[in-house]
């Protein structure tokens, strides 16, 4: 869950914690200065699956590298798991996967998470067992002595998973980990994300494939334009945004209709004997339930309509825009 | 420790398993070779025209080696985005240079030997008698070479790959020539070039200590104690610059 500075408590309480974090290039002939990401605050508590929205080049990708340490801060501060942002002992337990990501073409599988696990400092009898399991889990067994240069696209994001997981990471670290994929290879990532939470670990990913991120995620941020623009709980945000209430029955009577049409936002939707009303909110259901119920109408549905987080996310980037 | 090893051996494993590599080496052996057709023109001194070109021989081609190895070292990680897997493990900066530089050192080594084997080999068919030496002058042109390499790397994490390309290639050509250069302003220069060629010479590092081909071939005695003091010269100046290289890769940005 993500708090608002002025209720946080101390870093080391959560997985990602940042405060006014900003980040600015110097670029072209004249050091031209462009913010890449502004003012960031935001907290993420261990065991969470976060979604980090955005458009191209919102600075999605900027605050992970700002996280790793892979770009120093032009202003404020991070810490990942309570230790400031870069720290190597902290990067003992993240596992980070980069945006399209590309290893050694000349090593097989095997050979690039050897090395991977290698750099982790874990022991060989151990890492030969990890990488067995992983490559399993990623479905890349078969592929395991084959080289990387005879990957596809799938594969090496396969292989990303597999390196970002191995040494047991407390916190994944997930750059567009869907891109690319097909809808089984989506999915499979969804699973693998899942997984990961049951198992207790933090995952911070950043996507624009939204009906992904309402599947798995505890909370989202939304950035637009190197600002978070909205953040929140994931149920928050889709509920708080009640569009309309969509009430299906059968057997209507003619009168019946023309008095609930008129409390409707439109027309009732006549689908043989059964009518469907668009009412606006809460109260308008408590009026028209007991109307249809007295008349001997069969209620067969009420279902809230609710704004999609594919609607509140082009919304959020409007707004900001403007 | 067991990082900048791990690294190192990969950076080893990189550079072998490069066709690039072998063409160059095989490229040099014949070069070493065809010096002996050479020998054909010249009466008597057979041995020391031999030993001469192909010590200018591995010299050449572990320039070539260092500068063109040594300036796609960073870039190319940066290149294939490997580097953001790779730092985003825990592995500080400096390990990952020195272990690079460790890595491209035993490469140069490796090279460097099997190409010193065919020319002491050609000696001794030409002389019919060992000269050892030939090991000692490969030696100290791998401290020289190291150098190079490690400038290679300090101009690769700045700068474009072609302009450390020249920038390494200018050191060589300065560092084999300031002595000389040192000489000829203190002759014939004016204030301004003494004072600039004086900066140069203290700056950049004098390679030409490192080239013993002249007592090899000359069958001079050895001054030791100016070779153990060219030594440490070599280590501790390879060193500071790979010290330098360091101190500007952990201030870099990794967009």
């Amino acid at each position: 869950m993500i708090e608002k500075m002025s209720t946080v408590s101390a870093p080391s309480e959560h997985a990602i914690w940042t405060a006014s974090l900003g980040k600015a290039y110097r670029i072209g002939f004249w050091r031209r200065r462009v913010d890449a990401l502004r003012d960031l605050t935001l907290q993420v508590r261990a065991g969470e699956v976060f979604g980090y929205l955005g458009p191209n080049g919102a600075g999605k990708s900027t605050t992970i590298k700002l996280l790793l340490g892979l770009v120093q801060p032009t202003a404020g501060e991070a810490y990942v798991l309570g230790r400031p942002a870069g720290d190597a002992s902290a990067r003992r337990h993240i596992g980070f996967l980069p945006e399209n990501p590309s290893f050694y073409e000349y090593l097989t599988g095997q050979e690039f998470l050897t090395y991977c696990g290698r750099l982790l400092g874990i022991a060989r009898p151990r890492l030969r067992e990890q990488i067995r399991d992983l490559l399993r889990e990623v479905g890349l067994e078969r592929a395991a002595h084959q080289q990387i240069r005879k990957y596809s696209k799938g594969m090496v994001q396969r292989l990303g998973l597999a390196q970002a997981l191995l040494g047991d990471p407390k916190l994944l670290i997930l750059d567009e980990p869907m891109s690319g994929l097909d809808p089984i290879g989506r999915k499979e990532v969804r699973d693998l994300i899942l997984r990961q939470k049951a198992a207790g670990r933090t995952v911070f990913f950043s996507t624009h494939i939204l009906p992904d991120v309402e599947m798995i995620c505890d909370c989202v941020g939304i950035l637009v334009d190197g600002r978070l623009v909205r953040t929140g709980p994931v149920n928050d945000l889709l509920g708080g945004d009640l569009e309309s209430i969509e009430v299906t029955a059968v057997a209507v009577p003619e009168p019946v209709t023309h008095e609930v049409e008129g409390l409707a936002l439109q027309p009732g939707l006549r689908q043989g004997d059964r009518v469907t009303f668009r009412l606006k909110g809460e109260a308008e259901l408590q009026k028209v339930l007991p109307v249809l119920v007295q008349a001997g109408s069969q209620v067969l549905s009420v279902v809230p309509q609710r704004r999609s987080l594919e609607e509140i996310f082009l919304a959020a980037s409007r707004e900001a825009k403007q | 420790m067991s990082r900048v090893l791990t690294i190192a051996r990969m950076a080893f494993t990189e550079s072998i398993r490069d066709k690039i590599l072998y063409s160059i080496l095989v490229f040099a052996l014949a070069m070493i070779g065809s010096s002996a057709i050479l020998v054909t023109l010249s009466v008597g001194g057979e041995g020391r025209i031999v030993k001469d070109l192909g010590l200018a021989c591995i010299t050449l081609f572990g320039v070539f080696f260092s500068v063109f190895i040594g300036i796609s070292v960073v870039s190319r990680e940066v290149e294939r985005r490997t580097i953001f897997t790779i730092l985003s493990k825990p592995v500080r900066r400096a390990e990952f240079l020195v272990g690079k530089f460790l890595g491209l050192g035993l490469t140069l080594a490796v090279n460097v030997s099997v190409m010193t084997a065919g020319l002491i080999a050609l000696a001794w068919a030409l002389e019919g008698r060992w000269t050892p030496r030939i090991a000692l002058a490969v030696g100290f042109t791998c401290l020289e070479l190291l150098i190079l390499i490690a400038f290679a790397i300090l101009f690769s994490t700045f700068s474009t790959p072609t302009l450390s390309a020249i920038y390494t290639l200018m050191v060589f050509v300065i560092g084999r020539l300031s002595a000389d250069l040192m000489q000829f302003a203190a002759q014939f220069g004016g204030s301004s070039l003494k004072a600039t060629i004086t900066v140069l010479y203290y700056l950049l590092p004098n390679l030409s200590r490192f080239n013993l081909s002249t007592l090899v071939v000359t069958d001079s005695p050895l001054p030791w104690g100016t070779l153990a003091l060219t030594a440490m010269y070599g280590v501790l100046y390879a060193g500071a610059v790979l010290a330098l290289a360091i101190a500007g890769f952990q201030r870099r940005d990794f967009r």
